[in-house]
């Protein structure tokens, strides 16, 4: 069965005839591609839920509650970082979801949160961390080799999470990774960070940074589990800011600037493809430029349409599984030269094996004490 | 149509294939597992609970299989999948029946908000429940297993089900879980008590649940009022005493044990205080079953619904 929960936004405004059964599916959908608060959002804005069966309306209902108490935390955590932060000569970048939240568009709604994502200056991240943990946050990373791996290779410190409160931060200093094929200086993203009114400090990307990020984030991070949710995010950003003038030809002129074309061509590929948000006649030839060759596109095409399905046994096909791992390598092949790619993902294929005591997976019975 | 009516070879069948979809107080399971001890585990405890037909709809499909991999020849592991993701860490094969419990309770723990749910037995007598949180160790499900067999209804031994719409309390009505020499306990206090076979060396020591008696299945519908919220404590050689515990200290400590306290904000809140003021407060301490059912017995004959 096909992802039930794309159709929803493909066509927004008209309200799918589902039996109990389907809606059993969709909701177990919507929960692995972290959709539920999403849905339920666009239920209760199109007034439909009043018209869905009690049961599944309850789990709709649940997210809700659940939605509304996670944006109070997203709005006291960054409250709490640009407190901690204010004696730091940095702006501080919101990313994602967070970004979304405090700018206050469109993909805030019904969104779930499990992290906060920051930018920051590259040179002052030794004084960001030290002021964070000062407020309260400490990287729960104790094993060196990873400590290597996010310092050396990677865009942004181990997350640190906060003793008090558990909420778990990242803190970039560029969008991709330094060793990556698509490295961006994190630097010229800085300089056309916009501020954010009645949050002083606090900035989001330009809005065509933002897109492609939520791009070059969809295809270089290599978890598809929440694929799905990432794409619609970059949907609702590109009906939301393709309304102004001139920013179709921005984003394009931006994505070749920082080349982050291919993210970008693909992106748009299966935006239109699910959602059938195209970008306009006159950026025909800008997508064209963008585009990558033929065998490129169809492969890619080939895996993105598996592994943008929800993780869900109804959105099983043949070759799922196999997409999703080719993807996972490919997003680590992108994001690293393959002398350091080899012994890492060796690595971690064993440390999940054999786990080192303590990090291991929870166990059930710890859930209900 | 319940469990009983089918046969051992449908129930593995069923188990295996599609599943086994299982009416528990207001949530409706559907299981899927070719594991023998689990086949075994419901047969022994499940026997009672009626099936969802097949137009229901299903509150959870909860996948219990063996892992794949050489794991498979070499120290066989369970895998606990809901709705195509795995939570939790893989445990040895012949833990699969308690980790199908767990599993269950987690499922409802983690999205069944439109109750307020918290950790905690709940019994009840003449309409009232009493509420009786408690961190693991106190005795709360040895408590509720012998009150249990002495009058009072089952309505659920691990999680308290509030409805945020009426504030009544819920019954879940699954077996009663016990451990070590609460075991032997119960099989003493309770000599017709039929427990399943016990797992070994889980993370709880050894565990096996105890059959809910019909009648209390039968009445998964009736619904309760909160009427005391006691902390009970088990006490070596210690006599069955009662001591009032303030309102707003139990409210806290209820707070505390709420697994989605945090989520529900004000409603949460509300309904807790709604609960608290409609309640006695005690905390309670014993070391004898028997004590203990006559003090509980005296506390229902002092208030009526």
């Amino acid at each position: 069965m096909r992802s039930l929960l794309a159709q929803v936004w493909a066509q927004p405004n008209e309200q799918p005839a589902w039996t109990l059964s389907k809606w059993e599916t969709v909701l177990g959908q919507a929960r692995q591609a972290r959709l539920l608060g999403r849905l339920a959002r666009h239920y209760a804005d199109h007034h439909w839920l009043v018209t869905v069966p009690k049961q599944p309306r309850q789990y709709l209902e649940g997210a809700l509650r659940l939605i509304e108490r996670q944006h109070h935390e997203v709005q006291w955590e960054t409250l709490c970082i640009r407190r901690a932060l204010m004696g730091v000569d940095t702006p501080v970048v919101m990313l994602k979801g967070a970004a979304y939240f405090v700018a206050g568009l469109p993909p805030r709604h019904g969104r779930l949160f499990s992290d906060i994502d920051i930018m920051v200056k590259k040179e002052c991240l030794p004084e960001v961390e030290g002021a964070l943990f000062r407020h309260g946050w400490i990287s729960e990373e104790r094993d060196a080799y990873n400590q290597r791996y996010y310092r050396e290779w990677m865009h942004e410190i181990p997350p640190m999470t906060h003793v008090q409160r558990g909420t778990v931060i990242d803190v970039h200093h560029t969008i991709t990774p330094p060793t990556s094929r698509f490295k961006v200086d994190g630097a010229r993203l800085l300089e056309c960070a916009v501020a954010i009114d009645g949050w002083e400090g606090v900035y989001v990307l330009a809005p065509v940074d933002m897109v492609l990020h939520s791009a070059v984030h969809l295809f270089q991070e290599g978890e598809f589990s929440h694929g799905l949710r990432d794409l619609l995010d970059i949907n609702d950003l590109l009906l939301h800011f393709g309304t102004d003038a001139g920013f179709w030809g921005a984003l394009f002129a931006r994505a070749r600037d920082l080349g982050l074309g291919e993210p970008l061509f693909h992106a748009l590929h299966h935006t239109q493809r699910l959602f059938g948000t195209r970008a306009p006649q006159e950026s025909a030839q800008a997508l064209q430029d963008i585009r990558p060759n033929w065998i490129t596109r169809q492969l890619m095409s080939a895996l993105l349409n598996r592994a943008l399905q929800p993780l869900h046994p109804s959105c099983d096909e043949p070759g799922s599984n196999l997409a999703r791992w080719l993807l996972y390598i490919r997003s680590h092949y992108l994001r690293m030269p393959w002398y350091l790619i080899v012994p890492h993902l060796t690595r971690k294929a064993y440390m999940r094996y054999f786990p080192k005591n303590g990090k291991a997976a929870m166990n059930a019975d710890q859930v209900v004490r | 149509m319940t469990l009983s009516d089918l046969s051992p070879v449908e129930v593995s069948r069923r188990l295996g294939g599609g599943g086994l979809t299982i009416r528990t107080g207001p949530f409706n399971f559907r299981i899927v597992s070719g594991i023998q001890s689990v086949a075994e585990g419901l047969a022994a405890l499940y026997s009672d609970y009626p099936l969802a037909d097949d137009h229901e709809f299903v509150d959870f499909t909860v996948t219990l299989a063996r892992s794949r991999g050489l794991r498979r020849w070499w120290r066989p592991q369970v895998k606990f999948t809901y709705d195509g993701q795995s939570p939790f860490a893989p445990l040895p094969v012949d833990h699969a029946f308690p980790l199908l419990e767990w599993a269950m309770n987690w499922c409802i723990s983690t999205q069944a908000h439109q109750y307020l749910c918290l950790h905690a037995a709940v019994i009840e007598k003449k309409g009232l429940a009493a509420i009786m949180p408690a961190p693991p160790g106190s005795g709360k499900s040895t408590l509720c297993a012998g009150l249990v067999s002495r009058g009072w209804r089952l309505l659920s031994d691990e999680l308290t089900l509030i409805s945020l719409t009426d504030g009544l309390i819920v019954p879940l009505g699954r077996p009663i879980s016990l451990k070590n020499e609460s075991l032997d306990v119960i099989r003493q206090f309770v000599p017709g008590a039929v427990l399943n076979r016990v797992t070994h060396d889980t993370s709880k020591g050894s565990v096996s649940h105890m059959k809910v008696p019909v009648s209390h299945v039968n009445r998964l519908n009736d619904q309760a009022r909160a009427g005391w919220v006691i902390f009970p404590k088990y006490v070596p050689d210690a006599g069955a005493e009662l001591t009032a515990r303030s309102k707003a200290n139990s409210m806290l400590e209820l707070g505390r044990n709420a697994f989605n306290y945090t989520v529900l904000g004000l409603a949460g809140f509300e309904m807790l205080a709604d609960v608290v003021s409609a309640s006695d407060c005690y905390d309670f301490t014993y070391s004898r079953l028997d004590d203990a059912v006559s003090v509980f017995d005296k506390l229902a004959e002092g208030r009526s619904a």
